[in-house]
């Protein structure tokens, strides 16, 4: 079991205009961008995110071998999509190619191509944001782009607390995993060898003893935070006051004009 | 003579069991700490001492008796806040109150819990972590630090709260030799050069030594009360407690059921070899 490739929500510490935008800008950045994606409906459009994509991740030196490294759990979906939107696209066109039960048509080719640059693009931004912001940076973020929510009872605080919490427990968990695993190990238990049930069922004396100890952990995590007086998000401050710079303000309009120029390209007859 | 800090008073406190009688844990405990004194707790597996610690900042209520944290009564709710920021509180396991994934965010939390507004955040913060020698760490992510650089982690957390009085429950008790020595000069240099009270509920005789004072447990009651140099005087005593003497202390204790003319109040190395030095050259 490969627990060290987990990649989720690693960051990459630096000092680049991408690093030091606002986290909340970064999220809408994100959000314009995937909008931008979905707008997209000819090569034009597409040339152009590709390009600005290119440009970011350009800025922000986390270098292409992270995100390519990021997305080979996505492989598979990916061509997996391809294939299904090359068989199953139906055209108006002649059929280039006809085999068995499947009839292939340009049109076909052409939804792939840019259904696997979506996805491709989609998550690259996502990662691209992870990279250059460190998970409690985002979680900030996340507990203020999302505080008008509160005015309709949604406990957005208490997400964010918990989103947090359970970052900071990710390696101590997995460590435990790998301690738990070893000792099971030494009395004999086998994780590599059998069908999946037995796999699955191997993982049980794992499982059990995590379990017991997460919620231990919970309790004591619980206690100790009681006695550092949290008591919820109420007139609670922060450290770190989130504060728009202007650089922010032109990077939503990059965003925003990103969308716009995506949606005109569109109706440019190209392709 | 300044008013206690924690005054306890005829402390019981017992855990309901589903069938039969409940299971007591306290069992009349009276206590008065002084500000700025550095006291210990000294008792073995179940004598109540981390349960006693549990009470000083109302994590636990008392099922009988009263315990006052600077005259505020633990079981009033509307103090809690109050009680909390009094008096700080320092658990075994370092990973286990470490509440976010840089150190300075940590330290933070208990200060952006009491609404500091920020800038005086940042100053408590850094004081904090210079205090337990850790402001060069502050950008770190606290899972890669040693058992010792978290528990002082978890140590400055507590302190960024300006707490009056700090009770750390068993804080050595997983952590290598390095880890608590780290930790243990923290603690004294925290109640020598910023007068905070410290309450160290431990089973080490050896850091139960540094203390100013020395409050023996055992059976949910207080079994001896006085300077660690008094205390462990009561070699006899202590053993019917389940407790043994730092080895300095027995060595000279066991010369003496010889017939040597020895004290028993050497707690340190330097001490118990000039003692031996002075009888042999005698």
């Amino acid at each position: 079991m490969a627990l060290k490739d987990i990649t989720l929500g690693q960051y990459f510490p630096g000092d680049t205009i991408l690093h030091r935008l606002d986290p909340r800008t970064k999220i809408l950045m994100v959000v314009f961008y995937i909008v931008a994606l979905f707008v997209a409906r000819n090569a034009l459009g597409y040339a152009l995110m590709g390009v600005v994509l290119t440009a970011a991740i350009q800025v922000s030196r986390v270098g292409f071998k992270a995100i390519r490294r990021g997305m080979k759990p996505v492989y598979i979906i990916i061509v997996f999509t391809a294939v299904l939107n090359v068989l199953y696209t139906p055209g108006q066109g002649e059929p280039l190619v006809t085999f068995w039960i499947f009839t292939i048509y340009y049109e076909g080719i052409r939804t792939a191509i840019f259904m696997v640059l979506r996805i491709t693009m989609l998550i690259s931004c996502t990662f691209l944001l992870t990279y250059t912001t460190s998970p409690i940076m985002l979680t900030d973020a996340l507990e203020r782009l999302l505080g008008p929510l509160k005015k309709i009872k949604v406990p957005v605080h208490e997400l964010a607390m918990m989103m947090s919490i359970a970052l900071r427990f990710i390696p101590i968990l997995i460590e435990e995993t790998d301690k738990i695993m070893a000792a099971q190990k030494a009395r004999g238990a086998d994780f590599e060898t059998g069908n999946l049930i037995q796999k699955a069922k191997a993982l049980i004396p794992l499982l059990v003893p995590l379990f017991i100890s997460a919620f231990r952990r919970a309790d004591e995590l619980a206690v100790a935070m009681e006695c550092r007086c949290y008591h919820g998000g109420e007139g609670r401050t922060r450290l770190r006051q989130l504060k728009y710079q202007g650089r922010d303000i032109w990077a939503l309009c990059l965003g925003f004009g990103l969308c716009v120029s995506v949606f005109l390209l569109n109706h440019l007859g190209v392709f | 003579m300044n008013e206690p800090i924690l005054k306890i008073e005829d402390l019981t406190f017992s855990y309901p069991v589903e069938e039969g009688e409940p299971r007591v844990v306290l069992n009349g405990v009276d206590l008065d700490i002084e500000p700025g004194t550095f006291v210990a707790v000294l008792g073995h597996n179940g004598s109540g001492k981390s349960t006693l610690a549990k009470h000083l900042n109302a994590i636990l209520l008392p099922s009988g008796g009263k315990v006052y944290v600077s005259g505020m009564d633990t079981a009033d709710e509307a103090l809690l806040l109050d009680i909390r920021r009094t008096v700080g509180m320092v658990f075994q396991n370092p990973d286990n109150q470490i509440v976010a994934n840089v150190v300075e965010e940590d330290c933070a939390f208990g200060p952006e819990n009491l609404g500091v507004p920020p800038d005086e955040i940042r100053e408590r913060v850094d004081r904090a972590l210079k205090a337990v020698g850790m402001y060069h760490f502050k950008d770190h992510a606290p899972h890669l630090l040693s058992g010792g650089q978290k528990q002082r982690i978890a140590i400055a957390g507590v302190l960024a709260m300006e707490p009056r009085c700090v009770v750390l429950d068993e804080p050595t008790a997983m952590l290598d030799p390095i880890g608590r020595r780290e930790v243990m000069e923290t603690i004294k240099a925290l109640n020598r050069d910023s007068g905070v009270t410290v309450v160290l509920i431990t089973h080490h005789m050896d850091e139960a030594a540094q203390a100013d004072r020395l409050v023996v447990m055992s059976g949910g009651k207080i079994v001896s009360d006085g300077a660690p140099k008094e205390v462990f005087q009561r070699v006899e005593e202590l053993k019917t407690t389940g407790l043994t003497v730092p080895e300095t202390v027995r060595l000279c204790y066991e010369l003496r059921q010889e017939g040597l003319d020895l004290p028993l109040d050497t707690l340190s190395d330097e001490e118990c070899a000039q003692t031996l030095y002075q009888l042999l050259q005698r």
